[in-house]
């Protein structure tokens, strides 16, 4: 069970992140410090895709909601991306939701095959 | 006989085995029947149970173990989740295991954040005994949300 985060400074305000794999109790701290390294200048824009995200749990969103505060205080934003409707539902149920800029992948819509 | 399979992991309290754990319960609620959606709920509430134990049970330099008691029921998962690392008397560890009340010291449960609201939210029934370590009892059935949510009456 791996992750892989990429990190591309896109322009001098603008980083665009790419993760892939479990984000879990394992993974977390690598992710954890991998986000550490991005320089928080004043108006940061962060933006994450997850389209690749496979798990998630509360770990993760410890992760994402520490690098939230950090990046708020510089003025920055961070937005997550391409969040499938498992993502997009761990987000809500926790309220996060609606704090954080996030928005779901484009096969959100799709019928639920389980019911 | 009784009337439910039991099946025990041990893994060792590192994080490393949350994971591995989470895969066998992945594939042990695709034998008793849950949908894809179920079964990504019983792999985040036991990661979480999991992850509580290998992060508050244990001090850094001890090896410690965490038991992982699942039992399968027809249309039904009980899954026990113990930190002191012994095996279970399943039944009678299910019988200590009183109801989770706000007015127990589960703080250790709260710190960190979502782990435990996550593990009420996603799953049916949920109760933490703590004695000799914590110990985190959860139940899930099958389909009991989408009976609520997706019936549809016939009008005419």
């Amino acid at each position: 069970m791996n992750i892989s985060v990429e990190l591309h400074q896109k322009d001098l305000l603008v980083v665009n992140g790419i993760i892939k794999g479990e984000i879990d109790a394992f993974t977390a701290p690598i992710l954890r410090e991998k986000l550490s390294e991005i320089d928080l200048k004043e108006n940061l824009q962060v933006n994450i895709d997850l389209t690749d995200v496979s798990y998630m749990d509360s770990t993760g969103l410890g992760v994402f909601v520490g690098f939230y505060k950090s990046i708020n205080a510089s003025n920055g934003h961070m937005e997550l991306i391409g969040l499938s409707s498992r993502l997009k539902r761990l987000f809500d149920i926790t309220g996060l939701g609606e704090i954080m800029d996030i928005q779901a992948s484009s096969g959100e819509v799709k019928i639920d095959e389980t019911v | 006989m009784k009337p439910f399979d039991y099946v025990e992991i041990r893994v060792p309290a590192k994080p490393q085995y949350v994971s591995v754990a989470r895969l066998t319960i992945s594939g042990l609620a695709n034998r008793v029947g849950f949908t894809y959606d179920e079964i990504e709920d019983l792999k985040i509430a036991t990661s979480e149970a999991i992850t509580n134990a290998v992060q508050h049970a244990y001090t850094e330099d001890e090896d410690g173990e965490v038991v992982i008691g699942c039992a399968l029921y027809e249309g039904k998962m009980e899954i026990m989740v113990a930190d002191h690392g012994k095996s279970f008397n399943f039944e009678e560890t299910k019988a200590q295991v009183g109801p989770y009340s706000e007015m127990e010291e589960v703080s250790f449960l709260r710190e960190g954040g979502l782990g435990l609201y996550l593990i009420e939210t996603l799953m049916d029934e949920v109760k933490v005994h703590q004695q000799e370590g914590v110990t985190v009892f959860m139940t899930k059935h099958v389909g009991v949300e989408q009976v609520d949510g997706n019936v549809k009456h016939i009008s005419s």
